[in-house]
């Protein structure tokens, strides 16, 4: 799985990149995950509110940061 | 679930309510029953001021922000922009300013979502309109005016702050300053980005009022608790006129000082709105006051240098002269009527 962490580096998006490392390593999940802070990569993916979580180039949630949980269900279902 | 919720938030608004009304008489009852503590005293006074302003401008916080983050969920960027997108300049800056202020906003979004309107064809100058209002018209700034300075001091602020940003874009796109925008912002053209979240229900929108509060109050609380212990101990110690002389009505130059001295300042309204509450009580009129404030809160040296990534020096130059300038008037405006 491909994982990838939109964000031009304010406090959010580090909360969100720290959150997502933690539920992939304790759920043994196999993925990998990239911070992408360059703006021109980010405004590929269409989003106008950062943070955001992206697997396998769709992206999932955008401009907030979702719960431990919910970050769990997205990554295994 | 939702019935669950729904319960939780009459009592809680009930509990509110009646906490809200008695917060006065338990104050006083607190500070009289305290042995040593004399009626009159400055210091006495003080504590009485900081005991019943922090838990009141918190709840009013709490309520607010929870219905305003209800209110939010029914709007997001991408319906703004639709609704934006090839609108005609001035009733472009009218609703975009209007949509500043109940679309979600964090400064930190503040590159992509620039971005995103203009690559959709969203004029320049509406752009700036929705960028200079959305920071500067917050539901913080609001409710600390409103619980400091009554609704009158919170209403002209919201609507001096929407005018300077509907007026400030509309000049911005008259002086045609496309060309200072970084070239490659307009070789991308955006698709329109769908929808991906999908429909929200009811239940969800809820829970959006509730981490709405949790982020919010979380975040400032303690602002407004040092705002206003200063202020309290400001309300006791310092003299009346303390800043007549300095700042007063008959010094012609303190709003474009205040304005010189807000727009490199930058602090969250939480902080900056407690403080000038004492400005105001020791002799800074309030055209003063209100340009300090809105250069403070709408104006930031780290928001332009986040800026810097896509516009060209010269139009955020022109950028914060234009809204540095209506705010300006604005000061001069309020400081001879009032």
């Amino acid at each position: 799985m491909d994982i990838k962490i939109l964000g031009t580096g304010c406090a959010k998006c580090k909360t969100l990149e720290q959150l997502t490392r933690d539920v992939v390593a304790k759920n043994n999940i196999d993925a990998t995950i990239t911070k992408v802070d360059d703006i021109v990569e980010i405004m590929k993916y269409n989003i106008m509110t950062t943070p955001a979580l992206v697997i396998d180039g769709k992206v999932i949630t955008k401009g907030r940061i979702p719960s431990a949980e919910e970050i769990k269900e997205l990554l295994t279902k | 679930m939702v019935w669950k919720k729904l319960l939780k938030i009459v009592t809680g608004i009930i509990l509110w309510y009646a906490l809200y009304h008695y917060l006065q008489l338990f104050t006083d009852f607190i500070i009289d029953s305290i042995p040593g503590l004399q009626k009159g005293m400055h210091f006495t006074e003080a504590l009485r001021f900081f005991i019943f302003e922090v838990p009141k401008v918190l709840m009013l916080l709490i309520l607010i922000v929870f219905f305003v983050g209800i209110i939010r969920s029914f709007f997001t960027p991408e319906k703004t922009r639709k609704v934006l997108e090839g609108k005609s300049l001035f009733a472009g800056n009218i609703m975009a300013g209007l949509l500043g202020i109940v679309t979600p906003f964090c400064s930190c979004s503040a590159i992509p979502l620039f971005l995103g309107f203009v690559q959709a064809g969203v004029p320049l100058g509406v752009t700036f309109s929705f960028l200079i209002s959305a920071p500067m018209i917050n539901e913080v700034a609001v409710i600390l005016l409103f619980g400091l300075f009554g609704w009158k001091v919170a209403l002209i602020y919201v609507l001096t702050g929407l005018v300077i940003a509907i007026f400030s874009g509309f000049v911005i796109g008259k002086l045609k300053l496309e060309k200072y925008v970084e070239s490659w912002v307009y070789l991308h053209k955006g698709e329109e980005g769908e929808e991906s979240e999908g429909q929200i229900t009811f239940d969800q929108r809820l829970s959006l009022g509730f981490t709405a509060v949790k982020e919010i109050v979380g975040k400032v609380w303690i602002y407004i608790v040092i705002g206003i212990a200063v202020g309290a101990a400001a309300h006791g110690y310092v003299p009346e006129s303390f800043m007549t002389n300095l700042m007063g009505k008959s010094v012609w130059y303190s709003v474009p000082l205040s304005v010189l001295i807000g727009v490199p300042l930058y602090s969250n309204a939480a902080g900056i709105i407690p403080i000038v509450s004492v400005f105001i009580e020791k002799g800074v009129p309030l055209g003063t006051a209100l340009a300090f404030m809105m250069s403070v809160i709408g104006l930031s040296l780290p928001e332009m240098i986040i800026l810097k990534k896509v516009l060209k020096l010269p139009l955020i130059l022109a950028f914060t002269g234009i809204v540095a300038t209506g705010i300006m008037i604005v000061g001069f405006l309020f400081n001879v009527i009032f």
